[in-house]
C-alpha cells in the first residue's frame, strides 16, 4: 500500500501527446470496496496498470494466532463476505484434518447444500455489480432479488445473513429448522425462470456483447501460470474444478457438469458464471434429495459441544462443555492444506498447530488476491473503459484480498 | 461412561493413525531418484506430502517438478511463510503448494531459512503468480525473495516498521492504543 503521493500526480503543465497517470480508486464504485490501480496512459490505452492493495487490511492472520480454533470461524465470515460459508467450510474442514475426524453424512449433504446456494448468491452479486459496472442497472434489481431468498434460507439455519458461522468443526451449528426443505424448493423451483431471466436481459444485448467479447483476454497457459483458478480459469479453457479434482464433503456422489468456455475473454468468464448457477442449482436439488434424518454432529465429546439436554442429564456432556468454552480443545501438532472450490476459485486454508488450543498459523489462499495479480498481464493494451469490465469479470472481494 | 472412555480412545487412535507415516508417495520415489542431494527430509501426515528442500536448491527443484514428465506441477497453488518463533533455529519456513491442473495431484515444499539470514532465490520466473505471494510474505515476515523484480510492501503501508505476522510483533502493535 502506498502511502506517499507520487511525483507524476503533481499538477503541471503536461502537452497532450505525453502519457499520463491516474489513479483509480480507491473510492472508485466500480473497483469493487477499496481498490487503487495506478494506470499510465496513452491516450485512452493502457499502457501500464498498477494495482495498489492493503486498504482493507485487518491482520485477520496474525488475529487467528490469539484466538481459540472454534473462535476462528467467525473470522473467517468476514474475509470473502460475499461467500462466508465457503470460507467457513475450508477452515472448518482444515481443522477435522487435523483433527481426524468423521463428519455425519446428513451434515456434509448440509454443508454441499449451503455451500451451493452460497455460491449461487455470490454469483448473483458478482452478475448484478458487473452489469452494473457496464452499464446495465435493471439487471441489479433482480439479482438482488435472488439473493435475497437465499439469504432469508440462510439466516433461517443459522440466525446470520452475511456472517452464518454455521458450519463448526465436527458438524454444524445445529439442524435445519422445521419446513426448512420446503422453503428450499419454493426458491429452487423460482430460481430455474430467473436464470432465463438474467439471459434475457444480458446475453442478448448488442453493448453488452460489444463491452465484453474478445477484452482481457488471457490464454489458458498464462492463466495456469498466473495462477487463476475457479470460473476465470474456466473460461480459458481449462477444466479445473476443486470439486472433481479432489473432492471433499462427498462431491463426487453428486452429478454435475463443469462449464467451460474456450474464449479466454470477459464475454467467457460471465458465460461460465452464467452456466454455474444453473449447475449449483442442480446440485442443491440434489442434495435436498440426499437428505435424510440423522445427526448433524460429530460424535467427538472433546471437541464437539454437547446438546443442551444432555448437558441437563449427564455430567461428563457437562464437563465437556465447560472444558471447550473455557479451554478449547487440543489440536495435535502438524500442518494441512485444505483447498476447496468457492465462488471465485481455489479457496486453501493452511493451517500449522504445534498442539495447544490456538493455531500457530493459519493462511488463507485466497483466490480474489491471486486472480488480481494478473489483472495487468491483462489490462494492459487494452482501453480504460475495459478496466472496469475486467475487474467485474474476475470476480474480486477485496475482504479477501486484504485480508 | 465406560463406553465414553473406549470412544476417546477410538478417536485418539485415530489422530495417531493420520500423523503417522504413510506410504511413500511415488512423486518423492520420482524426486529422490533423479536429485537425491535435493531431499531433505519427506513428511508424510494427513494424506499430504511435504518434502524439505535446502534453499540453494529450491528454484532447480520447482523447475523439475514443473517440468519432469508425469509431475507436470504447472500451477504454484499457494506459497506462505511461517514463523515457528523467535527461540527456534531456523525459525522460518516458506511452504509452497504445487498443484497440476493436468494430473490432480499436490505437493508441499518447504524451505527453513535462519533469523538472521533469512534469504530464498524467487521462484517468479517458474510460476508468475509467485509475484504477489512472495510479496505477502516479505512484508510480513521480513523473507527476502532474491532477484524478485518487484519487492515491495504489498498489505502495509510503505513506511511501516517490522514485519507484523512474526510471533514477536505485538497484536496491537508497538503504538499505544488510543481512540483520539
Amino acid at each position: 500500500m502506498a502511502t506517499t503521493i507520487p511525483p507524476q500526480f503533481d499538477v503541471i503543465d503536461r502537452p497532450l501527446d505525453t502519457q499520463m497517470t491516474i489513479s483509480m480508486g480507491p473510492q472508485h464504485p466500480s473497483t469493487h470496496g477499496v481498490l487503487r490501480i495506478e494506470l499510465v496512459l496513452d491516450g485512452e490505452l493502457i499502457v501500464k496498470s498498477t494495482p495498489d492493495i492493503g486498504y482493507l487490511h485487518t491482520g485477520m492472520e496474525k488475529l487467528f494466532e490469539y484466538k481459540k480454533y472454534q473462535q476462528g470461524i467467525v473470522i473467517t465470515d468476514r474475509m470473502d463476505y460475499l461467500n462466508p460459508l465457503g470460507n467457513n467450510l475450508a477452515y472448518v474442514m482444515a481443522v477435522e484434518k487435523l483433527l481426524a475426524i468423521e463428519i455425519p453424512e446428513r451434515a456434509q449433504v448440509i454443508r454441499v447444500l449451503f455451500c451451493e446456494l452460497q455460491r449461487i448468491a455470490s454469483h448473483l452479486v458478482w452478475l448484478g455489480t458487473h452489469a452494473l459496472d457496464i452499464g446495465a442497472m435493471s439487471v441489479f434489481f433482480y439479482c438482488f432479488r435472488e439473493r435475497e431468498k437465499i439469504l432469508n434460507l440462510i439466516e433461517a439455519a443459522s440466525g446470520g445473513r452475511m456472517t452464518p458461522s454455521y458450519f463448526r468443526i465436527g458438524g454444524l451449528m445445529m439442524d435445519l429448522p422445521a419446513g426448512f426443505e420446503r422453503r428450499c424448493r419454493q426458491f429452487q423451483d423460482g430460481f430455474i425462470h430467473a436464470v432465463d431471466e438474467f439471459h434475457t436481459l444480458l446475453t442478448g444485448n448488442r453493448i453488452f456483447q460489444k463491452r465484453t467479447q474478445g477484452i482481457g483476454i488471457i490464454s489458458s497457459e498464462d492463466a495456469i501460470d498466473w495462477g487463476l483458478t475457479g470460473p476465470s480459469l474456466r473460461g480459458s479453457g481449462v477444466e479445473m474444478d476443486v470439486r472433481r479434482t479432489n473432492p471433499y464433503t462427498g462431491y463426487e456422489k453428486y452429478d454435475f457438469d463443469v462449464p467451460v468456455e474456450p474464449d479466454c475473454d470477459v464475454w467467457a468468464r460471465y458465460m461460465v458464471r452464467m452456466r454455474e448457477m444453473k449447475e449449483s442449482h442442480k446440485i442443491v436439488r440434489q442434495a435436498l434429495e440426499r437428505l435424510k434424518p440423522g445427526s448433524v454432529k460429530a460424535d467427538a465429546p472433546k471437541v464437539v459441544l454437547p446438546d443442551r439436554e444432555a448437558m441437563k442429564t449427564h455430567m461428563d456432556a457437562l464437563i465437556h462443555h465447560f472444558l471447550i468454552v473455557a479451554e478449547g480443545f487440543n489440536v495435535p501438532a502438524g500442518e494441512v492444506y485444505h483447498p476447496i472450490e468457492g465462488s471465485k476459485g481455489e479457496l486453501g486454508c493452511y493451517i500449522r498447530s504445534d498442539g495447544g488450543a490456538k493455531p500457530a498459523r493459519v493462511h488463507f489462499r485466497g483466490p480474489s488476491f491471486v486472480n488480481l495479480s494478473a489483472l495487468p498481464h491483462m489490462a494492459e493494451g487494452e482501453m480504460i473503459a475495459d478496466v472496469v469490465a475486467i475487474i467485474g469479470s474476475l470476480d474480486i472481494v477485496l475482504g479477501e484480498i486484504d485480508r | 461412561m465406560s463406553q465414553d472412555i473406549e470412544r476417546e480412545k477410538q478417536l485418539a487412535d485415530q489422530a495417531a493413525a493420520a500423523r503417522t507415516q504413510g506410504e511413500e508417495s511415488p512423486l518423492v520415489a520420482s524426486f529422490r531418484q533423479a536429485h537425491p542431494e535435493w531431499v531433505g527430509e519427506v513428511i508424510n501426515a494427513f494424506g499430504e506430502t511435504t518434502i524439505i528442500v535446502p534453499r540453494e536448491s529450491i528454484v532447480e527443484a520447482c523447475r523439475f517438478f514443473k517440468t519432469t514428465v508425469g509431475l507436470e506441477f504447472d500451477m504454484l497453488s499457494d506459497l506462505c511463510g511461517v514463523d515457528r518463533g523467535p527461540e527456534e533455529d531456523p525459525r522460518f519456513e516458506v511452504n509452497y503448494q504445487l498443484f497440476s491442473t493436468k494430473k490432480h495431484h499436490r505437493l508441499r515444499l518447504k524451505v527453513l531459512l535462519a533469523e538472521d539470514d533469512p534469504r530464498v532465490q524467487t521462484v517468479t520466473g517458474i510460476w508468475r503468480t509467485a509475484n504477489w505471494h512472495e510479496r505477502e510474505t516479505f512484508d510480513l515476515f521480513g523473507v527476502v525473495f532474491e532477484g524478485h523484480p518487484d519487492l515491495r510492501r504489498i498489505l502495509l503501508p510503505d513506511d511501516w516498521q517490522g514485519h507484523a505476522l512474526r510471533k514477536d510483533f505485538p497484536l496491537r502493535g508497538y503504538e499505544p492504543y488510543s481512540l483520539t
